[in-house]
């Protein structure tokens, strides 16, 4: 294992000069196995060919677990499971060499890169979905929420005029583009990762709409007297 | 007025700390190898992803699969 500091200048350097984001990080020392990953896959020939090679194997590995791990959000079994998690690997790999510049050895390097055959195996679920439910995000099924939302059948009589409340909250307080990301996640139940791939849109932007919307709706909710206000929005 | 439905309480808890799923993402293994061995350091650590992790069911979701590689034995002996 090769761990002389002299290598990774570049990467060192960078270290040093860009300030952490925010003031929720912790900052480590690059452990030598993490600085010799980067050291191979910065380089040039057969040594990089291989660490990417030893990588992909990796993130395999990983993305076959997850998979496996997530078996109840899709139907791939045997060798569709198995061109799944290589076509997760694949991706995870693209990311990872992308990235590699923006490394920061905040956690181990292969954490780093196991986090991107994560992301691949959530991006290609999301994919996936679409091709067992061919419902787009109508219609609207509003019947079905207040089973989401947890409201027993004994309930749903007194909680009537709630629901009619938070419709009237979706339809006039809510952007159009909040209201149709609601009206897919919540009232029809479609996964998150379905409507960004549908969408070809990121996680952030639709999770940043459908946390918007709920506020909205909270505070409609609590102007008509359909809830208390309570201090840091939890009510 | 009416007892919210526990759903929909949940729905409406919006926490001003949350840090949203880009940052979420952007440092989750940082998060997952402190989680991993005690996961109120890893909360404490970063607070706006904590506070994140409890709302979207998608970034912890991806945590719970990085725990999972961690705790699974994929570390290998080095590149």
């Amino acid at each position: 294992m090769c761990c002389d500091s002299q290598v990774l200048p570049a990467v060192r350097r960078y270290l040093s000069l860009v300030p952490l984001k925010g003031t929720d990080a912790v900052r480590r020392e690059l452990d030598a196995d993490s600085v010799e990953w980067v050291r191979l896959l910065q380089s040039d020939g057969a040594s990089r060919d291989d660490a990417i090679g030893r990588l992909h194997a990796l993130l395999l590995r990983v993305s076959r677990r997850e998979l496996t791990r997530r078996a109840a959000q899709h139907q791939a079994a045997g060798p569709e499971l198995d061109d799944l998690a290589h076509q997760c690997a694949d991706d995870a790999v693209v990311s990872v060499l992308a990235k590699l510049p923006t490394f920061r050895g905040d956690s181990r390097f292969t954490t780093w890169a196991y986090k991107f055959a994560v992301f691949a195996v959530s991006g290609a679920l999301g994919q996936r979905y679409w091709r067992t439910h061919t419902t787009a995000l109508e219609p609207e099924q509003w019947e079905a929420l207040p089973d989401r939302l947890g409201v027993g059948p004994e309930e749903q009589v007194q909680a009537a005029a709630l629901m009619a409340a938070l419709k009237q909250a979706v339809d006039t307080e809510l952007t159009s583009r909040q209201r149709e990301l609601f009206v897919a996640i919540v009232v029809n139940g479609v996964p998150l990762d379905a409507v960004v791939a549908q969408l070809s849109t990121s996680r952030n932007a639709v999770y940043k709409n459908i946390f918007d919307a709920r506020r909205k709706i909270r505070d409609f909710l609590i102007t008509n007297g359909y809830m208390e206000s309570v201090e840091g929005g939890r009510p | 007025m009416t007892e919210l439905p526990p759903g929909l309480q949940r729905l409406l808890q919006v926490d001003p700390a949350d840090a949203g799923c880009e940052h979420a993402m952007e440092v989750l293994d940082a998060y997952a190898e402190l989680a991993a061995v005690d996961p109120s350091a890893a909360a404490q650590a970063f607070p706006g992803v904590a506070a994140h992790l409890e709302d979207c069911g998608p970034c912890a979701d991806d945590l719970t699969g990085l725990l999972a590689a961690l705790h699974e034995g994929d570390e290998p002996a080095g590149p």
